[in-house]
């Protein structure tokens, strides 16, 4: 096995803006993202959807750069760029040909510095977060499946529980003040890593990064909501209406246990051997071998989140089964992984996968339009959650070493009705039908 | 004030964007190119990014062959190939790949079928024996397909609920016609009728090396990968493919409207657009330029209005979206249902704009910056390797396209942008497809054409009480 190992070196501004900086010179190419840790998890009550209306703002103009500046100055330096709104991070990063380093520097630090926009903005990336919504979830068989629809039955506690895209009514009563308060509370560099990578030079990175944001003044300390949930002690369920798609579909979401604990790498290769496609147990047991489900796989965020997180089993059943014939032949597999430890011709494919899967993401992450994606967003989270970016390389260590015993111990103590949720999403054409 | 920025340069900050750096050049990897002697062609690049691979086996046959007489055969044959060869059952298949930490993807889409594999490059070998046992030995169980076909029925149902699919499906229809572009997907009916032994048949008569182009990017050594190649892949022959001439697309006269009717919708997917151009048409360059400005960028005049200012649509979009013996032209949104006919206005008044008035400079030189940096893009990542690559070997491309491609677009001019949006935006003879929900669009569409409403499961409403 070829080990990988990622040059990456960081520093730390005057005013708190963790700097990360990874080079690789084998092609003129950089990607550069700023990465806040405040997601829709951290969203005021009765601001539902306000952490990503807020992205969009980021586009309308900041404090030298007008409305489309932003995306006129990159794109006609040859390059591409984007935000995301996640549960703990939002993030704003650039892919460009490595001579626009600087220009996109300058841009993020004056966003950073300050937002300048106006009414009319905030009126009008409401309606394009309403299309967006629409686009995406409301008028998209099984839209917002099961992102949206399975953390209010999973948990107890407002902020992994609410609507993350946001109920009209709340981005309708979000005001330009709401916009200023969010950007002073949460928008500051003590709250923040800026991340490099490619056709670079460290030293020289380094001074840029000073040049542009060592003068934007730190905040006071970020306020942390509390996001922590009451004990579970039975399992939940809830229902949603399909009102396009014809088959009845399932989530089923185990809480996983915190980061870096132990047994997070355990459930981080349990993952890979009940999921991953076709191989995965979940997918030849329902799909290929039962054939009860069309379609069943699901997955874990376990790198990028820095809270109450789930790993999720997606399955579109067959309509002539029931939900409960679903979960009774999906529990039997549970019950596999539970009832005997992985033998290690299961197991060892499972972590080459793993590495593989690793590799891909670090790689693209989003496709060949943004390089190295994946390596920026690792990074970042591991600066933000963990510390220290130099995990990149040690990372995987800890799930490659996790062994058969390991791996069923957490089946035992995890994979179980009262740490798990079930979402049914039920089409109404089968409703009518009753 | 130089002297007072420099006495409080710690305070102060530059309120302009600085310049743009000198331009570092753009080294495409090296290619190896070789026809092994069934005729099958092999390109391989070196990219040492991540200790992995990728590699993709086209074969210049798909669904456009088979769409009047099998639609989606190709397709479905795709699907089944991965479930056994002679040697390998589908687990067996399955659990091969996870050992080489890889992913396997069967497709075929109009023109071509492509087998495509990537994983760790310390497996490379093993991967490529996968790849040519699938490409030569499948043996299509019965079980298997009919699993496979039963399957495919519920993906339909699915589909026919998609607001983006409906629109595509039916744009596509209007737009070819009698020829097979018409056709992107098949009907239930359709796929209970295959038959095992015509999957065979369509696998047996265009999945030859004679007919195939193998390309692997990846970190390896391209002379021994050139041997593993000739090795695993060298003894396979068989005949020839055959080919059919298909008939033309209609020459539309006039806008014309087809409203798909969406009970219940809360937004309405519309795309228009034109029968465009291949990639191998002189025009090429100038209308992806043109596409860039109009509407094919972030920074773009369509997304300017009807998003930026307008607020209706969250991603609209336009392409030249080019097949081998024609291209098509979109532009795509989805709008909130009360503003399908201004959005549809600001459409063709950005469009017939293009047609009239020459760009300014500073767009001009924008979009040209923005072509050939995006384009750059894709030498840092293996995919972005290999899909450039499939783009010049399928459709037989010059061999220094990667090379000059950044050189002929800095080339072009207002005057080349000018006639490719005159040429190929074709406003006044566009066909017009929304998908939504009748009782709220159609009063809006029809004051662009003439309206012909279709159900979602696709048929024409002959009678639909309004006129």
């Amino acid at each position: 096995m070829k080990k990988l190992h990622i040059p990456v070196e960081h520093t730390k501004l005057a005013n708190g803006l963790r700097v990360v900086a990874s080079p690789d010179r084998s092609a003129p190419v950089v990607t550069a993202g700023v990465y806040y840790q405040i997601g829709f998890r951290l969203e005021p009550q009765g601001r539902s959807g306000f952490a990503h209306l807020f992205e969009h703002m980021m586009f309308q103009g900041s404090e030298n750069a007008g409305k489309m500046e932003h995306i006129r100055l990159i794109n006609s330096s040859g390059g591409v760029l984007n935000g995301t709104t996640n549960y703990d991070i939002t993030n704003y990063f650039e892919s460009v040909p490595s001579n626009a380093l600087e220009r996109v520097l300058w841009l993020e630090a004056d966003r950073m510095r300050a937002l300048k926009v106006d009414d009319e903005n905030l009126r009008n990336q409401r309606d394009v977060v309403k299309e967006e919504v629409r686009v995406n979830v409301m008028n998209q068989p099984y839209g917002g499946f099961p992102w949206l629809d399975l953390p209010p039955v999973a948990f107890r506690n407002w902020p992994n529980a609410h609507n993350f895209y946001g109920d009209f009514a709340d981005l309708d009563a979000a005001t330009l003040s709401d916009v200023q308060n969010f950007f002073h509370t949460y928008y500051a560099p003590n709250n923040a890593v800026l991340v490099m990578i490619g056709d670079l030079d460290v030293s020289d990175a380094f001074k840029l990064a000073k040049r542009y944001f060592d003068d934007i003044p730190p905040g006071p300390p970020t306020p942390r909501a509390d996001v922590s949930e009451p004990p579970q002690s039975e399992e939940r369920r809830g229902g949603v209406q399909e009102k396009f798609g014809p088959l009845p579909a399932l989530a089923i979401g185990y809480t996983l246990p915190k980061r870096e604990m132990h047994d997070w790498y355990a459930m981080g290769i349990l993952d890979h051997v009940l999921h991953g496609g076709r191989a995965g147990r979940v997918h030849r047991r329902l799909v290929l071998e039962e054939e009860i489900a069309v379609d069943a796989d699901g997955s874990a965020s376990i790198f990028d989140t820095n809270g109450p997180t789930q790993m999720v089993s997606r399955i579109f059943h067959k309509p002539e089964f029931t939900s409960e014939a679903t979960i009774a032949a999906y529990d039997d597999v549970i019950r596999g992984v539970q009832g005997s430890p992985i033998s290690e011709d299961e197991l060892d494919p499972v972590k080459v996968k793993f590495r593989a899967d690793y590799y891909s993401m670090l790689e693209g992450g989003m496709g060949s339009y943004m390089p190295r994606f994946g390596l920026m967003h690792y990074l970042a989270c591991f600066t933000l959650f963990d510390g220290d970016p130099n995990r990149i390389n040690t990372m995987l260590d800890g799930f490659l070493a996790v062994t058969p015993a390991e791996a069923q111990a957490a089946a035992q103590k995890y994979l179980v009705p009262n740490n798990r949720a079930i979402l049914i999403r039920r089409p109404v054409s089968m409703e009518a039908a009753q | 004030m130089r002297s007072t920025n420099t006495q409080v340069s710690s305070a102060i900050h530059s309120t302009k964007a600085p310049a743009l750096g000198p331009e570092r050049p753009v080294a495409w990897p090296k290619r190896t190119f070789r026809t092994l002697s069934s005729g099958m062609q092999v390109v391989l690049a070196e990219s040492r990014t991540f200790p992995k691979m990728s590699a993709q086996l086209f074969f210049r046959s798909g669904n456009a062959l088979v769409a009047h007489s099998t639609p989606g055969l190709a397709g479905m044959t795709a699907t089944v190939i991965r479930t056994g060869t002679a040697s390998r059952n589908s687990r067996q298949i399955e659990e091969d790949l996870r050992r080489m930490g890889a992913e396997l993807g069967l497709h075929s889409g109009a023109d071509n079928s492509a087998i495509s594999v990537s994983g760790l490059a310390e497996f490379a070998p093993q991967l490529l024996e996968l790849m040519a046992d699938l490409a030569q030995n499948a043996s299509f169980p019965e079980d298997e397909f009919e699993r496979e076909r039963r399957q495919r029925f519920e993906e339909i149902r699915v589909e026919r609920t998609s607001p983006g699919f409906l629109a595509n499906e039916r744009f596509r229809r209007v737009l070819f016609g009698e020829h097979p572009y018409a056709i992107i997907a098949p009907s239930e009916e359709q796929v209970a009728s295959y038959r095992r032994e015509q999957l065979e048949g369509f696998y047996h008569q265009h999945y030859v090396p004679a007919d195939a182009l193998l390309i692997i990017v990846g970190d390896f050594v391209a002379d021994a990968m050139l041997d593993q190649v000739e090795r695993i892949f060298g003894a396979w022959n068989a005949p020839h493919a055959t080919t059919i001439k298909f008939p033309a697309p209609p020459s539309p006269s006039g806008r014309k409207v087809h409203l798909v009717h969406l009970p219940g919708s809360v937004q309405t997917q519309i795309i228009l657009g034109n029968i465009g151009i291949t990639r191998r048409d002189p025009d090429w360059y100038r209308v992806v330029l043109a596409n860039s400005i109009y509407g094919g960028a972030f920074h773009s005049r369509l997304v300017l209005n009807i998003r930026e200012q307008k607020g209706y649509t969250y991603s609209p979009r336009s392409g030249n979206n080019a097949l081998r013996e024609y291209g098509y032209f979109t532009v795509q949104a989805a709008v909130r249902n009360d503003v399908v006919a201004a959005t549809l206005t600001e459409i063709f008044y950005e469009m017939d704009r293009m047609r009239s008035v020459s760009v300014t400079v500073e767009e001009l030189e924008s979009a040209r910056s923005y072509l050939t940096g995006v384009f750059s893009l894709g030498v840092a990542t293996q995919d972005g390797v290999l899909g450039q690559l499939s783009t010049v070997y399928l459709e037989r491309l010059a061999e220094d396209y990667l090379e000059t491609y950044r050189a002929r677009v800095h080339e072009l001019t207002a005057a080349d942008v000018l006639v490719a949006a005159r040429r190929h935006f074709d406003s006044k003879n566009a066909e017009i497809v929304v998908v939504g929900d009748r009782n709220q669009i159609a009063e809006q569409a029809s004051l662009f054409g003439d309206v012909t409403e279709y159900t979602a499961q696709g048929y024409q409403v002959v009678s639909s009480g309004r006129k």
